[in-house]
């Protein structure tokens, strides 16, 4: 049994496969193990740098092994190297197995990334925290379930282009400020900036399109599940909302029918009555 | 439209900035709280403080953008100036790069409805009612017919639009109607959707359950909303655009409103038996769409899949499908549903949720994709 560690990210994962590969040694020869846990009797295999050709393979995979690199349980490797081995040993057609259990399994893995990237764009929330050479600085702090911070970089980098940001999290911190994306080290909450002086604003609105009458909690929970509740300014106005709904509902039923105004003298309103003739 | 930033708990989803320029209005709209009738507070923005708001919101990430309509203040064209002055001023001065939604007014001068398609993304006219004689009543400032002639130059300018990218034009129109103010049935809502799908190239027809407002109107009694019966009008509009489906075959005279109680593609094979059970091995990708518990998604799948080698159940089940649904409607490999002997009435209870769960959150549970794993049997 060979041994090797989990990568950290795609390009090193790739480098080991591509090795690993061109030894012929199958899937089930290969255990891929947290580098803190190796078993001392494991033989390690050489990580070097292959030179060899790199095998074709169909962009559709490099595109899954990229986006499932990002996932935190580290089970990708050995289904990507998997996945590799059979795509170079005959199984050309593997990604369009849809019922096949590995690609089953990498196809979920890529959509949970897909939805915690998702979120991510959804509820980050930028603070503001100054403003210099007419240029405004902002600070958000987020958890994402994966490890997915260099992969949502651009999206924030396209949309506040204009501003300068940094994005922090407990893994890796993006930041912006006009030329290029940079990157460091993973920090603490405590870091991060908490309050804006529109979050007021923003719940006001939120208060005021909120229907009582509809009230669909298993609906919002599924969309926005709690865990990224800590980091919304609204959110600790849901349960206020939750439980005054049915008294305001029935406030608003028993309320007594207003009769019908005449309309005012417009000039407008007066064309209206014409075009209807 | 976009990434949904927040949910506020009645299960929406919070896109965009959505508000009134003013609540003051000289309609009577009786389903609406600013009706000029209402005696609501009055209050008005400014242009600016919208624009505003709007940038604010938008680098904070709260917002895709904004949706920005308006009571109807002194005329149509004087109200639409404004609404047109708040994109101008976000796009030109601001170089606003968000969504821009603008509601329009039918009576509007044509120069301005091309302004507001030069600035929005997005512009819409409510068509509200389906029927004409209940917007008389409930909307008697509003016109369906003047309603469709706008929408038919909007299309126009969308088109010419996109034939020349100089004549930049909003990509799409869409509209809202209000479920249950009035006595149509859904047949007339679904009819009215494909009259504006067809004729007028809309991007969505939006369903709004009517629901208690503080103020309501003599004319028109507050009632709890059917929110399921939304629901069910959502998943037969969606049926209708993309998997094929007629507004006749999804209501027909002899059931003119959809089931409540099951969704609407179930009930149109449950009526139709005799186009079922279709091999999943041999249908077409068409006829694939219309077997119950089948997606989009899973029907392209399934064509893909099936190249390789025949499938079988516990191949559609690692797909995800919703086999519980469609067991009886197909053939694969290894299942005949003829031998199960299942009668309509039979499939239509598995699936029909107890009665009093309908008025509770059904929708919200339909949403929540519970995949059962079954053996041959039920
Ligand atoms: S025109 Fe609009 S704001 Fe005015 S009453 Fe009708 S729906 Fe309400």
């Amino acid at each position: 049994m060979h041994t090797v560690h989990f990568p950290s990210h795609f390009k090193q994962w790739r480098t080991i496969a591509r090795s690993l590969l061109s030894q012929g040694l199958p899937p089930d020869e290969v255990l891929w193990q947290d580098p803190q846990q190796t078993s001392l009797f494991a033989q390690q295999t050489d990580e070097a740098p292959c030179d060899r050709e790199a095998k074709a393979v169909p962009k559709a995979f490099l595109k899954l092994a990229q986006t499932i690199s990002c996932h935190r349980s580290n089970e990708q490797w050995s289904l990507l190297y998997s996945l590799l081995w059979r795509l170079c040993h005959g199984d050309k057609q593997l990604l369009s197995k849809p019922h096949d259990p590995q690609v089953r399994r990498a196809q979920q893995m890529a959509k949970q990334i897909g939805r915690d990237l998702h979120k991510m764009h959804a509820f980050v929330r930028f603070k503001k925290v100054g403003e210099a050479e007419q240029r405004e600085q902002f600070v958000a702090w987020f958890e994402p379930e994966h490890l997915i911070v260099r992969l949502s970089a651009p999206f924030f980098k396209n949309r506040f282009a204009s501003m300068d940001w940094s994005i922090l999290t407990p893994d890796e911190c993006v930041h912006w400020s006009g030329s290029e994306l940079h990157y460091s080290e993973g920090v603490d909450q405590s870091l991060a900036e908490k309050h804006d002086h529109l979050d007021e604003l923003w719940r006001t609105y939120y208060r005021s399109i909120f229907n009582p009458a509809r009230l669909k909690v298993r609906a919002m929970q599924s969309e926005m599940p709690q865990k990224y509740w800590k980091n919304l300014p609204e959110a600790d106005l849901i349960e206020e909302l939750i439980t005054k709904s049915k008294e305001r509902t029935q406030e608003m039923l028993n309320n007594p029918l207003s009769p019908v105004k005449p309309a005012p003298k417009n000039t407008y309103l007066e064309r209206l009555k014409e075009l209807e003739k | 439209m976009g990434i949904c930033h927040s949910y506020t708990p009645d299960g929406r989803c919070i896109s965009l900035l959505k508000i009134l320029l003013t609540n003051v209005c000289l309609y009577d709209c009786h389903y609406c709280i600013n009706r000029r009738s209402s005696n609501i507070q009055r209050a008005r923005f400014s242009p600016e403080e919208v624009v505003q708001l709007t940038l604010d919101f938008y680098k904070r990430n709260y917002i895709e953008g904004l949706f920005l309509s308006s009571g109807i203040v002194r005329s149509a064209d004087y109200t639409m100036e404004q609404v047109v002055h708040v994109a101008k001023t976000l796009r030109e001065i601001h170089h606003f790069k968000g969504y821009i939604h603008l509601k329009t007014i039918p009576e509007a001068s044509d120069e301005l409805i091309s302004q507001a398609g030069k600035y929005a993304d997005r512009i819409s006219i409510n068509i509200e009612l389906p029927k004409k004689e209940s917007l008389q009543t409930l909307a008697p400032e509003k016109n369906i017919a003047r309603t469709r002639l706008a929408m038919n130059q909007i299309k126009d300018k969308s088109s010419e639009g996109k034939s020349d990218r100089r004549l930049s034009f909003a990509t799409g129109q869409s509209t809202q109607m209000i479920v249950g103010a009035d006595q149509s049935n859904d047949g007339h809502f679904l009819k009215r959707a494909g009259d504006l799908y067809g004729n007028f190239k809309l991007r969505r027809v939006y369903y709004s359950a009517f629901s208690p407002i503080p103020d309501a109107s003599a004319i028109l009694p507050l009632q709890s909303p059917p929110l399921v019966r939304e629901h069910r009008l959502y998943q037969a509009d969606w049926l209708m655009r993309f998997y094929g489906f007629q507004v006749d075959e999804i209501t027909t005279p002899e059931n003119p409103n959809l089931d409540l109680a099951i969704d609407p593609k179930l009930s149109w094979a449950l009526r139709n038996r005799h186009l079922f059970p279709i091999d999943i091995n041999r249908s077409s990708y068409e006829e694939l769409l219309r077997v119950p518990g089948l997606g989009i998604r899973n029907a392209k799948r399934i064509t893909q899949a099936r190249r390789s080698s025949a499938l079988r159940l516990c191949d559609l089940q690692l797909m995800r499908v919703n086999l519980k649904k469609s067991l009886a409607f197909i053939i694969t490999a290894d299942h005949q549903p003829a031998r199960l002997e299942i009668d309509s009435e039979k499939i239509r209870a598995l699936h029909a949720p107890p009665a009093q769960q309908l008025e509770l959150d059904l929708t919200s549970q339909i949403q929540i994709p519970k995949i059962e794993v079954i053996g041959g049997e039920f």
